[in-house]
């Protein structure tokens, strides 16, 4: 058996937590350390699994695969395999931690004149074993290949999230020590009763699938792989309605962590009671989760039933793109309101897969990794400008470009990619996603197109309020980007450019993946009316 | 010589990059290095446009593929340019003026801290507009169009901590994406329709399409040449983007960004000369704008607010011709060009009026200028008559041509929008003339601002006069050069076709009544503003001059209709995701598994018992379910 590298590749930042957990409590300034060694060895290991995953014809669906049998009885094995949506995920969640951490720096250590209360307090090495301990998980669930393996990672990282949110605030909401406790608290545990309302649900399905495989197979499964193969060899097909309620079962928990209107409240108060790099944590990696999900088990296990959703699915995202753009507009907070605009953008996501179109698909992948960097930088930046001020509320800034120059440059970059400004990856992923969807749907293209005018307005205006026009009082010092935040930042904002200059790499690798998502579901690209003749398509070479 | 064509972009772009991140070390020469590099990309394009006239005319289109942009099955985006005489006109007129804006801004800006900044500004500008009109496709065109766009921002906006200039910018950038909504649909139509977005197989088989499809892409494309162009309905951007420094004004904001539609219409012209309804609709905004732009010009006090209702209103002529078709389009193109000179001569001019005054943009209270600043004044004063429609100067030749060709619609339709110009041009020269008057001669009318200072009128460094002289020199003899054997549309005429229809007027009356016209608009600007003084404060005026200077109510309409609705929607939207979606949700949870109660009891502090809990249990029933079905 070859070296199992997705294996090491989710093991290393999960080696990683026990290590920075192990700390002693003083030596905060090493548990840190620690954590940014480990993410970094991961992201070496994810760059072994770009470079070994082999994108040519004929390459296998899913590579690297391990397999060993797990629960014998239960047929629950344990296997791990990428294609190359995973590889783009995993790709995408290891290069962000390394830079969540840097972002944290100094989030969890103790406020002034606060002490260590012996060894057992000790939030600093907590913080950071956590960030690795989900990331180790999210890793898992974009490599397991079989159905249980990954429900159970899709669930288990709710743990470490919950603490993460309801443990480490921003100290920057409005009302007294204890009162912002309770919101933290009230936050973390709306995004776990939520998330475990969607994973018991699923829990069913899950368990439903097992039972229809057990009933057609002889003997229960849970693995893609071989599913696919009875499926094709006939020996196992769904009735129409079992197929339906799996497929509800799935989607209800994949829609709830995506998270798609109406299932959405849970994520502005989880993103604004956080830190920023939690918040950029739960909505650029682990929210990816559901729609990196949705592509692979509803489109890939239930065909026929999400062929019959789509129109309600279409819907939704749609209503998902306005009313999340809308909500932006309304907020005063700016960490809420960059909670809404991803809202929108989910919603973006969730269109292009079930527009079942090439450019869908390879738009949506694309999109989940450009929300995640573009998403990052802008919250980031935020986050280092909340942290000056301590407040999170709009009206609280104006005129930060004159003392903080470069602060306000970056935020405007990352504004700029979230309102998908050609140049930058956001606009590749995004117009994709319009183009797969109109060609199939010509309304909803339509509509969705309404989400590009809002989003130029929830950015603009919220960088014309904070950083434009006379110096608010109490920020004539405010201190430009450290040295520690600029390096967080300029790799970031570099990424955004080459993605949108150069996103041949990534769409290179995931563009297989979509020709066999697009087969599982029997759809085919629409074909344009007038046949273009080659010699006038071959003009330019 | 294909390679250079990528350099043409490049040269600014590194422009863009070195001095925007360069920092501080940078500030004393960056300026320089912009310059130079804008200067550069003039070179390229000087050398490009002899390799082109070397050639024959059919062979005059150049190609340069760098790579593959967007490869997704089906859908093929490439970074290629294809430089043919269209986008060769337009790239010369881009560098050209573009690097003598760069050498008047060193001056302009002399004493801006920020000036570094505003190179790197302006060289981005350059590399996404010369982008704009290289692209060999629609998506690659689409992304210098926002280029241009945010460029357009941060210049409009470059004076951050003025919150006019500021509110400007958003406003600039917003209204544009209403019309980028076009061009992303447009793109959309031509993909599902042809399977691409490249120019070459798009236009050539453009004729093989319905009709109803070729009309729907070219009114998307027109909804994106209104944003782009402040064309009515999405005109009301172009009068606040001239709180941005002048020089952005004249580059920008009347001589390359704003006639980008005009581009994107006559480039578009395969799609245009099959879709007549589309046409039709061209033609009618046009006619509209540039009565609306030549109105408001002749209402604002603010010499570049007037200026920018003009550039409107001639936009509107660029606009209207393009409608017309093959006749129209080389004309379109030549009036582009031509008023690209004079108006980037007229606004230099006004900056260096200001820079002169103390920033004060208010014609009454200037006067007599002329004694002053006798190079600005010469300069203005020969671009004021090129605008006008002087006999034998560059704008008397480009609008007579469109006048004519407007004519040539024939039967009543022709006759509408013949006269309708040629009010437009008695308009004209009536608000050039109020503007010549009340800023050049006459008393002078100026007064100590709030500090006490008095304005002390000076002529501008020779960094800014050169490029208003060498303006001035192509504002008198670009039209005559162009109109020689029609030597400019017969350049263009591969590109963009030429037609000569019948005209009911000949050539000769249609010259002699707009010369007519203008005299009538000089005159009567002379009897208001040239016989008596002009008092300082602007008389209340009727209720049309009223609504005149307040843009004829755009931004009342515009509020009214979208900003206050909008508000009160995200507002109620607010409420309703609090109180209602979060509740139903809530609560129907609670009628399943007690979710609501389970967090009303967060607040008292039992919610990691409850959580932990909850997750316990369901790790209980994973396991019983398991156990269940094992036995």
């Amino acid at each position: 058996m070859s070296f199992p590298l997705l294996t090491a590749t989710a093991l290393a930042p999960a080696i990683g937590a026990v290590a920075t957990a192990a700390v002693p409590a003083a030596r905060r300034t090493a548990a840190k350390w620690t954590a940014l060694g480990f993410s970094v060895v991961t992201v070496v290991f994810a760059a072994a699994v770009l470079l070994r995953f082999d994108t040519g014809p004929g390459a296998d669906r899913y590579q690297l695969t391990e397999s060993l049998t797990w629960i014998r009885d239960f047929g629950v094995t344990y296997e791990l395999g990428v294609d190359g949506i995973g590889v783009a995920m995993i790709g995408l969640t290891a290069i962000l931690i390394p830079f969540l951490i840097g972002a944290g720096w100094n989030d969890a250590d103790p406020k002034e004149g606060e002490t260590p209360q012996g060894r057992r307090w000790r939030p600093t090495q907590g913080f950071f074993a956590l960030i690795l301990l989900v990331e180790a998980m999210v890793i898992m669930s974009f490599a397991a290949t079989d159905i249980f393996l990954f429900y159970i990672f899709f669930e288990a990282m709710l743990i470490p999230m919950y603490f993460l949110i309801g443990g480490f605030g921003d100290r920057a909401g409005s009302g007294d020590e204890a009162g912002q406790a309770r919101q933290r608290s009230y936050a973390a545990v709306k995004f776990l009763l939520y998330n475990l309302a969607g994973g018991l649900v699923m829990l069913a399905a899950v368990i439903g699938l097992w039972v229809a495989t057990n009933d057609q197979l002889g003997s229960g499964t849970f693995s893609l792989a071989a599913i696919a193969d009875a499926k094709a060899a006939g020996e196992l097909t769904f009735g129409t309605g079992t197929e339906r309620w799996l497929f509800l079962g799935f989607f209800f928990a994949f829609a709830i962590k995506a998270p798609l209107w109406p299932l959405h409240t849970w994520l502005p108060n989880a993103m604004g009671e956080s830190t920023a790099p939690v918040a950029v944590l739960i909505t650029a990696v682990v929210d990816k989760v559901g729609t990196f999900a949705m592509l692979r088990f509803c489109l890939g296990l239930f065909p026929e039933a999400s062929n019959w959703a789509t129109p309600a699915v279409i819907v939704l995202s749609l209503v998902s793109i306005v009313y999340g753009a809308l909500l932006a507009l309304g907020q005063r907070d700016m960490k809420r309101l960059i909670a809404y605009a991803s809202i929108s953008h989910f919603g973006f996501i969730v269109l292009g897969i079930f527009a079942m179109t090439s450019q869908g698909h390879s738009g949506a992948t694309l999109y989940m990794v450009n929300h995640g960097i573009a998403t990052a930088a802008l919250m980031l930046v935020a986050g280092f400008l909340i942290s000056r001020r301590g407040s999170r509320l709009i009206a609280d800034y104006g005129g930060v470009q004159k003392t903080a120059p470069v602060l306000a440059g970056t935020f405007l970059v990352g504004g700029l990619a979230t309102l998908s400004l050609p140049g930058l990856g956001p606009f590749v992923s995004e117009f994709l996603v319009l183009v797969g969807t109109f060609s199939r749907y010509k309304a909803a293209g339509i509509i969705a197109t309404v989400g590009i005018v809002l989003a130029a307005l929830y950015v603009l205006v919220l960088y014309q309020r904070t950083m434009t026009g006379p110096v608010k009082p109490g920020l004539e010092k405010l201190p430009d980007l450290r040295m520690r935040e600029l390096a967080v930042v300029a790799p970031l904002i570099a990424l955004l450019i080459f993605l949108g200059v150069y996103p041949k790499p990534v769409t290179d690798i995931v563009n297989p993946a979509v020709e066999h998502t697009l087969s599982d579901v029997n759809k085919t690209d629409p074909q344009p009316n007038v046949t273009v003749t080659e010699a006038e398509g071959a003009s330019h070479e | 010589m294909e390679s250079l064509i990528g350099l043409l972009v490049a040269a600014p772009l590194l422009g863009a990059l070195v001095l925007l991140t360069g920092g501080r070390r940078l500030d004393r020469a960056g300026h320089w290095l912009g310059t130079a590099l804008a200067a550069t990309s003039f070179v390229l394009a000087v050398v490009l446009f002899f390799d082109l006239l070397g050639r024959a005319d059919g062979d005059r289109t150049l190609h340069q593929h760098l790579f593959s942009w967007v490869p997704v099955a089906g859908f093929q985006a490439d970074i290629a340019f294809q430089l043919d005489q269209l986008s060769m006109t337009f790239v010369l007129l881009i560098t050209g003026v573009g690097s003598l804006i760069h050498l008047y801004s060193v001056g302009y800006m002399e004493h801006d801290p920020r000036r570094r900044r505003f190179f790197g500004y302006l060289n981005l500008f350059l590399a996404a507009m010369l982008l704009l009109v290289l692209a060999d496709n629609y998506l690659l065109l689409y992304a210098g169009w926002e280029g241009v766009g945010l460029a357009s921002y941060l210049l409009i906006g470059f004076w951050q901590d003025r919150p006019r200039a500021a509110t400007a910018a958003k406003k600039a950038f917003i209204v544009n994406r209403v019309g980028d909504i076009g061009l992303s649909i447009a793109i959309m139509l031509m993909f599902t329709t042809f399977g691409t977005f490249a120019f070459g197989p798009v236009l050539s088989s453009a004729a093989e399409t319905g009709e109803g499809t070729l009309t729907a892409i070219g009114l998307m494309l027109l909804l994106a040449a209104c944003g782009k162009s402040a064309q009515v309905p999405l005109q009301s951007w172009l009068g606040d983007a001239m709180e941005g420094p002048t020089p952005v004004s004249a580059l920008i904001h009347a001589a390359t960004m704003v006639t980008a539609g005009v581009y994107l219409v006559v480039r578009s012209g395969a799609i245009f000369n099959a879709a007549p309804d589309a046409q039709t609709v061209v033609i009618v905004v046009g006619a509209v704008t540039l009565v609306f732009g030549a109105i408001v010009g002749c209402a604002k006090d603010d010499i570049k607010k007037a200026l920018a209702g003009s550039t409107m209103s001639q936009i509107g002529y660029m606009m209207l011709a393009a409608g017309l078709g093959p006749i129209g389009y080389a004309f379109a193109i030549m009036h582009l060009v031509t008023h690209g000179f004079f108006k980037a001569g007229l606004f230099l001019g006004a900056g260096s009026v200001m820079h002169g005054m103390n920033d004060e943009v208010d014609m009454r209270k200037y006067g007599g200028l002329r004694k002053y600043m006798p190079v600005t004044f010469i300069t203005f004063g020969l671009a004021y008559l090129a605008i006008i429609g002087f006999p034998y100067l560059s704008g008397f030749f480009s609008k007579d041509e469109i006048i004519y060709a407007g004519f040539a619609k024939g039967g009543t339709q022709g006759w509408i929008l013949g006269s309708v110009m040629l009010l437009g041009a008695a308009l004209t020269a009536y608000y050039m003339t109020r503007i010549m008057l009340l800023t050049f001669f006459g008393e002078k009318r100026w007064q100590p601002d709030a500090h006490g200072h008095e304005p002390h009128p000076h002529e501008s460094p020779a960094t800014m006069t050169i490029p208003m002289i060498v303006l001035a020199i192509g504002s008198v003899g670009a039209g005559f050069a162009f109109n020689l054997n029609e030597s400019f549309a017969h350049w263009l005429e591969p590109v963009t076709g030429l037609a000569h229809g019948d005209s009911p007027v000949g050539h000769g009356t249609v010259s002699l009544a707009a010369t007519a016209v203008m005299v009538i608009g000089v005159g009567a600007a002379y009897l208001q503003y040239g016989r008596r003084p002009a008092p300082v404060v602007a008389p209340a005026g009727s209720f049309v001059t009223r609504a005149a200077r307040r843009d004829l109510l755009q931004d009342d309409f515009n509020h009214a209709a979208f900003v206050t609705p909008g508000t009160y929607l995200t507002r109620g939207l607010v409420y309703v995701d609090h109180k209602l979606v979060d509740g139903v949700v809530n609560g129907l949870a609670a009628a399943f598994g007690g979710l609501s109660g389970r967090l009303r009891r967060v607040q008292n502090g039992y919610a990691r018992s409850y959580a932990v809990s909850m997750f316990g249990g369901a790790a209980v029933l994973i396991a019983v379910t398991l156990l269940m079905r094992a036995v």
